[in-house]
């Protein structure tokens, strides 16, 4: 089954019975949670020769019985609201102890009450649903159910029975649209109700949130292993966990229903992108997030120097990567630097290190070194370099430094070259002549190539809105006219010649896609200058 | 030398800071004479470093490897500037060649001690010592005639001094003595005043001299010999007292007396180093005024010219004065050659550092050391003409081109106050314009990365030492660089608070008891509580003038104020508001980049309203400032938090409501059938108690939210203010900042501010505690945030707690607020016991570390230090930001 390799990678080499022990994250990540109360009702139809109540013997739970279960993380409670031959309905009420929660994260490792520690790894996270935590929940109390096993009536188990499945409230990224998708193709009808944020504030609209009720005809077990999956994937939470035996479980979970599913895709890219994250989260964001906590903002407002893995529009299908633009844009760097004569470069705002990639792979160049602000741009881009596994030689020839560009940077004077791939753009217009004078005044390489979006061309990105910028970050595009009026002034005010050039199909109407500029020192002086 | 010479002691005079360099064959006794002489930590022995490479003293195969370790050992001494000790040999040219190149690389004087001893008794020493006793004879014979033939050159080695002892009994009786660095006036404290270049324009020195209260007298024919100042003041020429003026001889002449009669210091210019070299005979190009120096002097008396060959000659390229705080030297000088002894040091002091180059007027290209220098000392220097004195990270240039019709320039130390007289004509006509831009004065004094970057200590007045971690340095410079206004204008940026003790008192987190219990401990008796308003922390800057101009001339940047977040980022930046037009950016026409908002206009918008409150209030014009930094709450929170509201406030809200209103119907349905087992009466009570928990907290986040439907709706809450020109105003007390708040406010036309309700506390008073306290009931009760509690004193240090710096406040939030912090049902028994034992310690302590640093950056500003030490501390505080910390407190 290709689900057997899509998941074996994230395999962990330890699978822990408590999912709060020893790798956990939450061990390493203390969440502030706040809980959003789970709660699922599972109903059915019946008439007297077959009555509803059959659904206790399917669940292993007495409909005359209101019972509580002590599962991992709270109590979970199962009752009967109603319970006759013509109708009976389950429900499944999570009381998670948020507190605890925090706690037993604290807790390990033995090192428990060390505030200290707890304190250290603290990063704060989003509302959680505990959309994961219902799942570990129902395979807990339902476990049998789940495993389609029925002692007393062994032939109800493999009969499709009329169910109708209500959550009032689903996290669902994605929303009523994403829910009808992943739900409808295994034969749900599906009613999903978006929950307005706050009635008092009409203008914020919906949540995240969907009120959802499923109707169908399904094998119980079947209907529970598909909650048991599909919820944790609706949620898509960012800093969200499946203890690491899940995975097994999940992988069974899926069988027989998630290969065929149109979906498959979505499905398996959210599971892996969620564990992304959490390790990066664990390990490279935290001051971060604490300052973008600070100033009441998304750790992703200012950790955004690298891409998202996931695709941002739902179903959309990912960009093929690397983009044929990057390609051509790095060749015609490339191009020039060799043109050039240039043996030692700097590229400034190497991100994750593409270019200082294809760089390397050219002996010409004896020095090449990425400098980047984004720390977790550079953790990437050691990581891509494979820079704590190469050979000496090449070692040499490559350097990494965190650095920022409007700060002047010894480190970064002498070069025969720098490259600034699109990098202005992400500086604010009025920092721009501090990035100028710590480039072109204090560095003073020999050569600097800049390259930047050509904003007319932008019309010709189908997918693009009007009057947007093709990224998030960008704080300006310039048209041809004034990147042009910017480079021929700053070759000026600092002593360089500068020839422009197209990057990628010139369109005859709106130029290139991307617009290069290439700077040549015309004096000798590598000492400061400028004013 | 005779016998009694050598019985009777002799000093062996050292500067000291310099490379000594013993030089002697093995067995001559120079370990023994450097430790008598020496500390031993002075003394890098050639010895002891092969011992420290092979684990043995005299394994020659280390040799190489001991002496790599000896000079990184010694250059690092050297770099620190202290005095250092070399114990080999040394008999070999070309070993003590390494070591001259060393100490001229840290621009120190080499010195050689040469112990020649006579060669039976260094054979005899050695074979008493069991390791050497191996040693073949052929090797000291060796050295014996290595040292020798070393003898005469070692000064011409470069060997500053060298002392030679020829016996034991010369040994015995030497004595190192340290001697004073001629640079080194470190114990005058002056006053200074310190004047810039002269060029022959005596009459205009008379002139400033008189301004600056010198009484000048003259000879018989009436020539200025002398000026002294009544409250012994001293004068500090810069150099280029000659050359191109009018009258050179007259300006030597009053110069000379002074130095002389010591009412002045003087170091030397390039002019007077060229015209020394003249008049020593030496062929130089007569030219750059030089000629006119020479046709003056001739008609000076030989004896006059004698006088000047002497003074000139003995003039020190720059001195440290002021224990080191101030330096003065003719072309500037970086901090690493403060003090040091080289002719490199000279010319730099000198010439200056230049490229090599020369510009389109063949004058040599200047390197731009100022812009790099981040010294403590004060440098004071000429020699480049420039329109206006102005000081740039620490260091001013005097020239101000007197003699091409421009200015004479003084500078009053430690007043720092610029006295000038106008030149009385142009004497000489420039070659070039005056150069009147610092390269980057443009860019906004560029801040280098070495500011801010990497494991940083930061000197607080108020708290000593601040260290920043690396990985904190390195969030904050994602964050500065990508997302910050510009630094020249981020003077400051808000400290974190830290809360009240917790609360044992049922139902509570936090209350005002532990506030009051807190301060009356560390001995405060008056607080003021003030209203905490729940919106977000902006810190303002107003200028007085939108146009920009008064925004230009203090920070450099042409703005009528700005608007920041605790992280820096300009606050209305990406907030659009209803009825405020939506500009673009000064250079416009571009195309409409994705969520950024009004691009300004709004955050001029309520700059206008502020500084027009400001303007009638009275407050530019009382603080005699063009300028104000206030902190201040913008409100409504929603205007910036609003997808933080809808991601996880809102949402939080909407879910549970929906899930907790399902669950009780489904359970009240099972209550009426009537189920066995488990209590469903208590589990139902327990749905509605949560149910009305998240119920509240829905409440407590709407309270800070309201729809913005135009400028009208957004409030300023400014609750002191923090800076004006040449004034760190967070340190006065509260009251003051209350009454001018208070004016701010009622001076307001526009519904913008807001003003914030306070009561003032006597700790010591239960009645008045009580009182504080029922006032923040009823505060928190209406849906209020809470309150601060500070020290009226504003910044106050604890007697109790051995003089430490007190928090400059607390706050106690209220129980309904905390809903949006510890979460809906965080008032449940079994919660609150359990958040209880919350630690605060780390907290407090980031709070006071975040504080220091606060009150130190505006400190910085007020004393018109550098950007970058301003800076430097602004960034301390975003980087501390960063510290892990429990973000519920």
């Amino acid at each position: 089954m290709p689900g057997q390799k899509i998941w074996d990678p994230i395999r962990p080499a330890r699978t822990p019975r408590d999912p709060f022990q020893g790798e956990s994250p939450w061990a390493k990540v203390e969440h502030l949670v706040i809980l959003i109360p789970v709660f699922l009702t599972i109903s059915t139809t019946g008439t007297d020769q077959r009555p509803a109540t059959d659904l206790g013997f399917l669940l292993h739970k007495h409909p005359e019985k209101a019972q509580s279960f002590s599962t991992a993380h709270g109590l979970a409670h199962v009752f009967y609201p109603e319970a006759t031959a013509e109708r009976c309905t389950a429900a499944l009420l999570l009381e998670v102890d948020p507190i605890a929660l925090v706690r037993r994260g604290r807790g390990a490792k033995g090192r428990g009450g060390s505030p200290d520690f707890a304190l250290a790894q603290y990063v704060n996270d989003r509302p959680y649903a505990a959309s994961s935590l219902l799942a570990v929940a129902m395979s807990a109390v339902f476990k049998s159910a789940m495993k389609g096993d029925c002692k007393n009536r062994p032939e109800l188990a493999a009969v499709p029975q009329p169910l109708t499945i209500e959550l009032p409230a689903v996290p669902a990224k994605g929303g009523a649209e994403l829910v009808r998708r992943l739900f409808e193709p295994l034969g749900w009808l599906v009613e999903a109700d978006p929950l307005p944020l706050d009635p008092a504030f009409p203008e914020w609209g919906d949540s995240r949130y969907v009120g959802l009720r499923l109707t169908g005809t399904l094998r119980l077990a079947e209907a529970l292993s598909q909650l048991y999956v599909l919820l944790p994937v609706l949620d898509d939470a960012k800093h969200y966990w499946v203890a690491p035996d899940e995975v097994d479980k999940l992988l069974a979970r899926g069988e027989g229903w998630l290969a065929e599913h149109p979906e498959r895709q979505l499905i398996v890219r959210r599971y892996f992108s969620r564990r992304w994250s959490l390790a990066r989260t664990a390990n490279e964001r935290l001051e971060l997030a604490r300052l973008a906590e600070a100033d009441d903002r998304e750790p992703e407002e200012l950790d955004n120097a690298v891409p998202e893995e996931t695709a941002t529009a739902e179903g959309e299908p990912e960009e093929p990567k690397p983009t044929p633009l990057a390609v051509r844009r790095r060749a015609a760097i490339v191009e020039r630097l060799r043109e050039a004569g240039a043996k030692r470069v700097l590229d400034l705002g190497c991100g994750e290190a593409a270019l200082v990639a294809e760089l390397l792979k050219d002996r010409t160049f004896t020095e090449i070194v990425g400098v980047e602000v984004s720390a977790r741009a550079l953790a990437i881009a050691a990581r891509r370099l494979r820079l704590d596994r190469m050979n000496e030689r090449q070692a040499a020839r490559v350097k990494l430094l965190q650095g920022a560009l409007t700060y002047t940077d010894a480190r970064l004077t002498g070069y025969d070259a720098a490259v600034l791939a699109e990098v202005i753009e992400h500086v604010d217009e009025e920092r721009l002549p501090a990035l100028e004078y710590a480039v072109f005044g204090a560095a003073r390489p020999g050569v600097v190539v800049v390259t930047t979006p050509n904003v007319e061309y932008n019309v010709r990105w189908e997918s693009l809105p009007a009057g947007h910028v093709r990224h998030g970050d960008h704080r300006f595009e310039w048209d041809r006219a004034q990147f042009r009026a910017w480079a021929e002034r700053t070759a000026e005010t600092y002593g360089y010649a500068v020839g422009l050039g197209p990057v990628g199909d010139e369109d005859p109407e709106v130029g290139p896609p991307t617009q290069l500029a290439a700077f040549t020192r015309t004096d000798d002086t590598t000492t400061p200058k400028g004013a | 030398m005779t016998d009694t010479e050598a019985r009777s002691k002799r000093t062996l005079a050292v500067p000291d800071l310099s490379l000594v360099v013993l030089v002697g064959t093995t067995g001559s006794g120079k370990s023994s004479f450097a430790a008598r002489q020496f500390l031993p930590t002075q003394v890098v022995s050639s010895d002891v470093c092969r011992g420290l490479v092979s684990d043995d003293p005299n394994d020659q195969a280390a040799t190489g490897d001991a002496f790599d370790v000896l000079h990184y050992i010694a250059g690092k001494r050297l770099a620190a500037g202290r005095i250092t000790v070399v114990d080999a040999t040394n008999v070999q040219q070309e070993s003590r060649r390494k070591l001259v190149e060393l100490a001229r690389e840290h621009d120190v004087l080499p010195v050689a001690i040469v112990l020649d001893l006579p060669p039976q008794l260094c054979a005899e020493r050695n074979s008493r010592k069991p390791d050497r006793a191996h040693f073949p004879p052929r090797v000291l014979q060796r050295q014996q005639s290595e040292l020798r033939r070393s003898l005469r050159h070692l000064e011409r080695e470069g060997f500053r001094k060298v002392h030679v002892l020829r016996s034991e009994a010369e040994v015995d009786a030497a004595e190192v003595v340290y001697e004073k660095r001629y640079n080194d006036l470190r114990h005058l404290t002056g006053p200074f005043d310190v004047i810039g270049d002269i060029h022959g324009c005596r009459s205009e020195l008379v002139t400033l001299l008189g301004r600056l209260g010198y009484a000048v007298t003259c000879d018989a024919d009436g020539r200025a010999v002398d000026a002294a100042h009544p409250d012994g003041r001293t004068a500090v020429f810069v150099g280029d007292l000659v050359d191109r003026g009018p009258d050179t001889p007259g300006v030597l002449r009053l110069v000379m007396g002074m130095v002389a009669a010591g009412h002045a210091l003087c170091v030397p210019g390039n002019h007077e180093n060229k015209l020394g070299r003249a008049l020593a005979g030496r062929k130089v190009t007569v030219s750059h005024g030089l000629k006119e120096s020479l046709d003056q002097l001739a008609a000076e008396p030989p004896e006059f010219v004698a006088q000047v060959r002497e003074f000139i000659d003995g003039l020190v390229s720059h001195y440290l004065l002021d224990d080191g705080r101030l330096v003065v030297c003719h072309a500037g000088l970086p901090e690493k050659y403060h003090g040091r002894t080289s002719g490199r040091v000279r010319s730099h002091a000198l010439y200056g550092d230049t490229t090599g180059e020369t510009d389109e007027y063949g004058l040599p290209v200047r390197y731009p050391w100022a812009e790099e220098y981040r010294g403590q000392a004060l440098v004071v220097y000429g020699h480049t003409p420039t329109p206006v004195a102005s000081f740039l990270n620490n260091t001013i240039c005097l020239d101000t081109g007197c003699v091409f019709g421009g200015k004479m320039t003084a500078l009053r130390y430690p007043e720092r106050e610029l006295v000038e007289v106008d030149a009385e004509q142009v004497w000489y006509e420039p070659v070039r314009p005056l150069i009147s831009d610092a390269p980057g004065a443009r860019e906004g004094r560029p801040l280098a990365l070495t500011d801010v970057a990497g494991k940083r200590i930061v000197e607080t007045r108020h708290h000593g030492r601040v260290a920043v971690r690396e990985e904190n340095a390195a969030a904050a410079l994602e964050v500065m660089s990508r997302f910050a206004i510009d630094p020249r204008l981020l003077a400051y940026l808000p400290p974190t608070m830290a809360p009240v003790a917790t609360s044992q008192r049922e139902g509570y987190l936090e209350h005002p008891d532990e506030a009051f219990a807190a301060y009356r401990a560390d001995g405060v008796r008056r607080v003021v509580c003030e209203e905490k308003h729940m919106g977000s922390r902006a810190v303002v800057l107003v200028c007085r003038d939108a146009e920009g101009s008064a925004g230009e001339k203090r920070f450099g940047v042409p703005t009528g104020g700005q608007i920041w977040t605790r992280t820096g980022r300009a606050f209305l930046d990406d907030v659009t508001v209803p009825g405020v037009p939506v500009e673009h950016g000064e250079h416009g026409e571009h195309g409409e980049p994705g969520g950024h908002g009004s691009h300004g206009a709004v955050t001029r918008a309520v700059l206008d309203r502020l500084r027009a409150a400001a303007e009638s209030a009275g407050l530019f014009a009382e603080l005699d400032s063009d300028w104000l930094l206030l902190d201040t709450e913008l409100l409504p929170w929603s205007l910036k938090a609003e997808g933080l509201l809808r991601r996880q406030y809102a949402a939080v809200g909407a879910a549970s409501g929906a899930a907790l209103g399902a669950a009780r119907a489904a359970l009240a349905a099972a209550s009426r059938r009537g189920v066995d087992g488990l209590d469903v009466a208590e589990l139902s009570e327990r749905q509605a108690a949560r149910a009305a928990d998240a119920a509240a907290f829905t409440e407590a986040y709407r309270r800070y939210c309201w729809t913005v439907e135009g400028l009208d709706s957004v409030r300023l809450a400014p609750f002191q203010l923090l800076a004006a020109e040449g004034a760190n105003l967070a340190v006065l007390p509260h009251d003051r900042h209350l009454a001018w708040i208070d004016r701010l406010v009622d001076a307001d036309v526009s519904p913008l501010l807001r003003p914030t309700r306070r009561l003032v506390v006597d700790t010591e008073d239960p009645e008045s505690c009580a009182a504080g306290a029922a006032w923040w009931e009823e505060l928190t009760a209406r849906g209020g945030e809470g309150m601060v509690v500070k020290p009226m004193a504003s910044l106050v240090r604890s007697e109790a707690g051995g003089g430490r710096l007190v928090q400059r406040g607390v706050k106690v939030r209220g129980r309904e607020y905390l809903r949006i912090i510890y979460g809906p049902d965080y008032t449940r028994p079994e919660h609150l016991t359990r958040l209880r034992s919350r630690a605060l310690g780390h907290k407090r302590s980031l709070a006071l570390r975040e504080y220091a640093l606060g009150v130190e950056a505006l400190d910085r500003l007020a004393a018109g230090e550098p950007l970058w030490r301003v800076h430097e501390a602004v960034f301390a505080v975003l980087a501390l930001e960063s510290e892990p910390v429990d973000p519920r407190l």
